[in-house]
């Protein structure tokens, strides 16, 4: 198969090599995802189409969390607007970069946009053209970590047991942490950062999700802009 | 293999609403040409949102102190160690606390 690779053209060799830590980091997370799922009462056929056709584990985390039976449907979907907001940002930040792709092709290949995959493609669209082969080789294929994973994890969730036994809950919680990281823009990001911490931790006990994403975030914002001073968004 | 239609039905909206949220951006592209403290918030989103995601995970003395650590590693270490510092900082904690 390794002979199969050095066919492919450097774009699309360079895209996977770049995903390639992206889709190991996935898989515990994956495996976890379909281990909660199914403890909260979804099939594992139920569990694997969530990660096959919304591809976010911020939001399929946040919704999993409030799901219950009557399933909340709105304060689901509200949830996951709510959490998936940044791609919008994303995508706004991608778009005039994005010259070489054809209509059909950003159509297609945004589906694709993860903080992953997004923050990758800023670091190759600074050293070079982005082209469709990169993105699809880089963004494309992340999901065949993500399914596989989310449906192993469903299939022999209930054989695991209690996943905080070895910190696997909290897996998803330090990708976060490492995605912030890279974020990370000083002082701003600080105020930021404990503003919405702070503000989404008490929100989420008196008010409950979703709430607490939409206060945080609220309060994350508002304390950007008032530590900002004229010279620090230059 | 259950297939709950009411699931499905959740399952399908919050696809719709991510694939929107994830092409939006390219119709909005033109319009968001910010400067100041309006730039400095709007860089602030992604970071403010993750946070607020995570924020009730964080809860509780070996968590809280658990993400402390992985912060620390976050601002040093590749993606996969900060995940795995965290992962083991929560358990001994765990125990510990």
């Amino acid at each position: 198969m390794l002979t199969h690779l050095s066919r492919l053209s450097p774009d699309a060799r360079e895209g996977l090599r770049d995903i390639a830590p992206v889709m190991v980091a996935a898989m515990p997370i994956g495996l976890l995802f379909g281990a909660v799922a199914i403890g909260k009462g979804l099939s594992p056929l139920e569990a694997t189409l969530m990660s096959l056709l919304v591809f976010a584990g911020g939001a399929q985390f946040a919704a999993i969390e409030m799901w219950g039976y009557p399933v909340p449907v709105w304060a689901i979907v509200f949830s996951t607007v709510l959490v998936n907001a940044r791609h919008v940002l994303m995508s706004a930040s991608l778009a005039p970069k994005i010259g070489a792709f054809s209509k059909g092709e950003r159509m297609l290949g945004f589906f694709f946009l993860t903080d992953e995959a997004w923050a990758l493609a800023e670091k190759r669209a600074a050293e070079t053209a982005l082209t469709p082969t990169y993105w699809f080789a880089l963004a494309g294929t992340l999901p065949l970590a993500w399914i596989g994973s989310s449906l192993v994890g469903a299939l022999v969730g209930a054989l695991l047991g209690d996943p905080a036994r070895f910190g696997a809950d909290f897996a998803f919680t330090a990708l976060f942490i490492g995605l912030v990281a890279g974020f990370n823009k000083g002082r701003i990001t600080a105020v930021t950062v404990a503003a919405s911490g702070g503000t989404a931790a008490l929100v989420h006990v008196f008010a409950g999700p979703p709430w607490h994403v939409l206060a945080g975030a609220f309060a994350g914002i508002l304390g950007a802009y008032l530590a900002a001073r004229p010279e620090d968004a230059a | 293999m259950r297939l709950d239609p009411v699931t499905l039905l959740t399952i399908l909206l919050m696809a719709a609403a991510t694939y929107g949220t994830r092409v939006a951006g390219l119709f909005f592209a033109d319009r968001l040409a910010l400067t100041g403290r309006a730039k400095a918030a709007f860089e602030a989103i992604p970071a403010a949102v993750l946070v607020a995601v995570i924020a009730p995970t964080a809860t509780g003395w070996p968590e809280t102190a658990a993400a402390a650590i992985t912060a620390v590693a976050a601002l040093r270490l590749p993606l996969l160690a900060t995940i795995a510092v965290g992962v083991a900082a929560v358990v001994v904690l765990r125990v510990l606390g």
